[in-house]
């Protein structure tokens, strides 16, 4: 199996795991390049995603493997200059391998998470739907009517150095519990164990960025569900927006995962 | 503006139902810079209905391509956001935009639709009120803004003439570049809006509703349509003459989210040779024109290789009928088969379908068999034209369960003028013989059969020899759907009919006239949108605005139209004749047969559009 990594930005960031297969499926047969495929009453092409993302997170590290048939013999070094021109918006090639580690070995993911603080409209909406529900719980932040009434931020009475370090004392505690929506309803989950380290900042007094390195298999640490701990143990500190970024993978050894 | 519209998306697009749709970038998608392409004309070409219908509709992957070949314009996409988008752009204030440039729909010269489902009318309302655009024509002043239509439904544009400007009638491939240079003309003279009508209605196909008035009689109908500013008593649909030199989308978006028809498609032909006397399409595309084996081969490559897609269908009304269906499906296959691409033959007809065809496309992968008898008893199929005999359907079925196929679908339809009850039962017998053709003729028949059965109420559509005939009532049609349920217990067959209300009120948008112009936006200002989804549809609401109208549905339903009736749709010409029609209908009630056009002109009028005056079916 051959491995490619590439990012998923702008416009792509939404669209879903399955898209994604039928996307990279497509701009394969586009760049002339045929991907093997099973045998089999519905023979389904040799590619598969490493760690899917989640709709609505961007990534600068994605992986996918694939294997090509036998006698579309295409250098790895050529695949990127093949799929790049016939790919979508957001999508992008860098760089191809010819043998990737085994997927098992991916232990660490770094993400980034930007927390916004600007009182603006846009994630205000109470979904309803039980499916976006769980959706917006991770994602954006519902707000209450009172609040909006006021238009006084949550943070007005804390300093912006004060929410950074609230934020820095919370995800030092021994324990995180948020609620997470399984298959088979809400569960709760611990996240400190999966964090592996955290780094809180801010530039401004809008924006906070979270640098997080985490599980990454094993469970996996989704790491919208820091906001949802924010949300859970520092109510004030709930942000008006949350965008998340996939930054690196690496192995248990913290060496860059390829 | 754009930066504006991008920043709310970005927040509001993580609580939406599959947001892919909502933001463009697909591939293939036209983005052109208003500075260096010269951009003097942008149309905000709007489908009115989700991505995933409008994104499968292929008159619009056509208009697109095409408006966007012509230097200085920009066309761009907008489909109806789902009820928690437009909720969502609703409450942040988020005007409907352009998915290519996210530029608010307002900001655009013209706006055009392609409308062809009447359940989809209330969309269009939504859609321009969500793009902050006046309803209606006569709201909407100067050149900024024209609001034109085209597609199925235009054939009888009345219930939609308040609120559109004009309408483009039949396959727009020329009179659309022809449109939008009129529209440009008036624009760099600086007419105004009244003048740029007056020029536009010049174009043939091109039908100005505002030029035409509708005055009735005491009892409600139509008394006459007066032609004015000197417009045309009759508009004629456009055609292409050659589909062969007609441009064809072979470099086409690619969707970056699942779609309904979610693979390339290649129209073998337009019209059909058949003439069921029910199907509004059937009469409505003629003349039946076939493109050359030779061109489809060359295309669906291209089209294959550009799109990457692993899937082609062969699009037609009846493509089993497409004269040269063996030699394009020998090339094909061979090139399909290689490179692990399915080829799927959709519309196929019982009575010409064969082993040899049915073996080509099992080759990469075996997918449902779909057949449409419409009626249970041959009586009725030869009332509705639909020249199919049970000794074809139970032999295609022999041949396909003898092959493996196990999963037959079946559509019928309830309602039907002359049906009895006898036709109903009909229906159970027909699938008992082929539930026990499966008995006798499987390969395999440990994997077991299933047989689905779809019902829908019959509609009577403009342009068909039951244009005039009455509705069914709705517990009419229920109650002979639960007659033939009780005629189909067997554990194999699953039993599916359509929404009666749904159908009824598809009825009265069918054979609307300009009166239900109140009707629609009453409908919409109750809260009706999204008819056509069942997650919607709203059957109290439109009930309600049919009160506070004072319109009774019956009169459009089950009154049925009188056969020297002036009708809403008198004034388009779509080919056919009525003349024709009313023989059709004659021909119905004697269950008598018209044979399909190659085996006799049957006189129906189409001919007159081709230039040589001669169909070659």
């Amino acid at each position: 199996m051959s491995r490619l990594l590439f990012t998923k930005e702008g416009p792509a960031v939404w669209m879903s795991h399955l898209d994604l297969m039928r996307t990279l499926q497509r701009a394969f047969r586009r760049g002339g390049l045929m991907l093997k495929h099973s045998q089999g009453y519905s023979p389904h092409p040799e590619l598969s995603i490493v760690l899917p993302l989640s709709v609505g997170v961007s990534s600068v590290c994605e992986l996918a493997d694939f294997e090509l048939e036998p006698d579309c013999s295409v250098p790895v070094g050529e695949i990127a200059a093949r799929l790049n021109p016939v790919l979508p918006a957001g999508i992008r090639v860098l760089d191809c391998f010819e043998q990737g580690k085994k997927a098992g070995k991916l232990a660490f993911l770094r993400s980034e998470l930007r927390l916004t603080y600007d009182q603006a409209t846009g994630n205000r909406q109470q979904a309803t739907d039980p499916s976006v529900a769980a959706h917006s719980v991770r994602h954006a932040v519902p707000r209450s009517d009172e609040a909006e009434g006021e238009r006084i931020s949550p943070l007005a009475s804390l300093g912006r150095n004060d929410r950074v370090e609230a934020l820095r004392e919370l995800f030092a505690r021994p324990s995180l519990i948020v609620e997470k929506h399984g298959k088979n309803g809400p569960v709760e989950l611990d996240l400190s164990p999966m964090i592996r380290s955290l780094s809180v900042s801010s530039q401004n007094g809008r924006e906070i960025m979270i640098e997080v390195l985490g599980c990454a298999q094993n469970p996996t640490l989704n790491p919208l569900l820091l906001a949802a701990a924010i949300e859970r143990y520092l109510p004030e500190c709930r942000p008006d927006f949350v965008q998340c970024r996939r930054i690196e993978v690496y192995d248990a050894e913290m060496q860059v995962f390829r | 503006m754009k930066k504006r519209i991008d920043e709310a998306l970005e927040r509001i697009l993580p609580n939406v139902q599959k947001p892919a749709r909502y933001v463009g970038g697909e591939y293939n998608q036209t983005v052109k810079d208003l500075q260096a392409d010269s951009i003097d004309l942008r149309v905000a070409f709007c489908f009115p209905d989700t991505y995933e219908i409008g994104m499968s509709n292929l008159g619009i992957r056509i208009l697109y391509g095409i408006m966007n070949q012509m230097p200085g314009v920009w066309c761009e996409r907008v489909f109806t956001p789902w009820g928690d988008m437009e909720e969502a752009m609703r409450q942040v204030g988020v005007p409907l935009y352009a998915l290519e440039s996210h530029d608010p729909v307002k900001d655009f010269d013209m706006i055009a639709f392609s409308v062809g489902y009447e359940m989809s009318y209330t969309n269009i309302l939504t859609m321009l009120d969500l793009a902050g655009v006046p309803l209606h024509a006569a709201d909407r002043e100067g050149l900024h803004n024209i609001v034109f239509a085209g597609g199925a439904c235009t054939y009888n544009p009345e219930p939609l003439a308040d609120f559109f400007d004009f309408f483009s009638l039949g396959e727009g491939e020329q009179s659309t570049v022809e449109i939008l240079e009129c529209y440009r003309a008036a624009k760099q003279a600086g007419l105004s809006k009244a003048a740029f009508l007056e020029n536009v209605s010049k174009i043939p196909g091109v039908y100005v509703p505002s030029f035409y008035e509708h005055r009735y009689n005491p009892d409600g109908t139509l008394a006459e349509i007066v032609p004015l500013h000197g417009a045309p008593a009759k508009v004629t649909k456009r055609i292409v003459q050659d589909l062969d030199k007609a441009y064809y989308p072979t470099k086409t978006i690619v969707a970056s989210t699942e779609i309904v028809h979610d693979r390339m498609n290649l129209e073998v032909m337009r019209g059909c040779i058949r003439g069921c006397r029910f199907c509004q399409a059937g009469y409505t595309y003629r003349p039946v024109r076939p493109r050359l084996p030779e061109t489809l081969f060359d295309q669906a490559v291209a089209s294959l290789e550009d799109s990457g897609c692993h899937e082609i269908t062969l699009s037609s009304l009846s493509t089993s009928d497409y004269r040269y269906l063996e030699p394009l499906t020998d090339r094909l296959t061979d090139y399909c088969a290689a490179r692990k691409i399915n080829l799927s033959v959709p519309s196929l007809r019982a009575d010409n379908f064969s082993r040899e065809l049915m073996l080509k496309l099992q080759k990469v992968r075996k997918s449902g068999l779909t057949f449409a008898p419409e009626a249970g008893t041959q009586r009725l199929r030869d009332a509705i034209n639909k020249n199919v005999t049970e000794e074809d359907i139970l032999k295609t079925c022999e041949i396909a369960f003898a092959g493996g196929w196990n999963n037959v679908k079946l559509y019928f339809m309830l309602g039907l003028p002359t049906e009895t009850d006898e036709d109903v039962i009909g229906i159970g017998d027909l699938v008992y013989k082929i539930y026990n053709t499966w008995k006798a003729c499987a390969s395999n028949k440990k994997r077991g059969v299933r047989i689905h059965v779809a019902v829908a109420f019959f509609v009577p559509k403009p342009f068909t020899g039951f244009q005039w005939e009455q509705q069914t009532t709705p517990e009419e049609y229920l109650r002979r759907c639960r007659l033939l349920k009780e005629h189909l217990n067997n554990k194999s067959v699953e039993f599916n009919y359509h929404e009666a209300k749904l159908s009824e009120l598809e009825a009265v948008l069918a054979r609307g006239d300009r009166r239900l112009g109140a009707l629609l936006e009453a409908a919409w200002r109750k809260g009706a949108k999204l008819d056509g989804w069942m997650e919607y549809f709203d059957y109290d609401k439109w009930i309600a605005a049919l009160e506070e109208c004072g319109i009774d549905r019956s009169f459009y339903t089950t009154r049925g139209f009188g056969l020297d009736e002036v009708l809403p749709w008198d004034t388009i010409d779509p080919g056919v004749t009525k003349r024709f029609l009313l023989r059709e209908r004659e021909r119905a009630y004697r269950s008598e047969i018209t044979p399909d056009c190659r085996h006799g002109c049957a006189g129906c009028g189409a001919n007159r559009l081709l230039d040589c005056g001669v169909c070659d079916p």
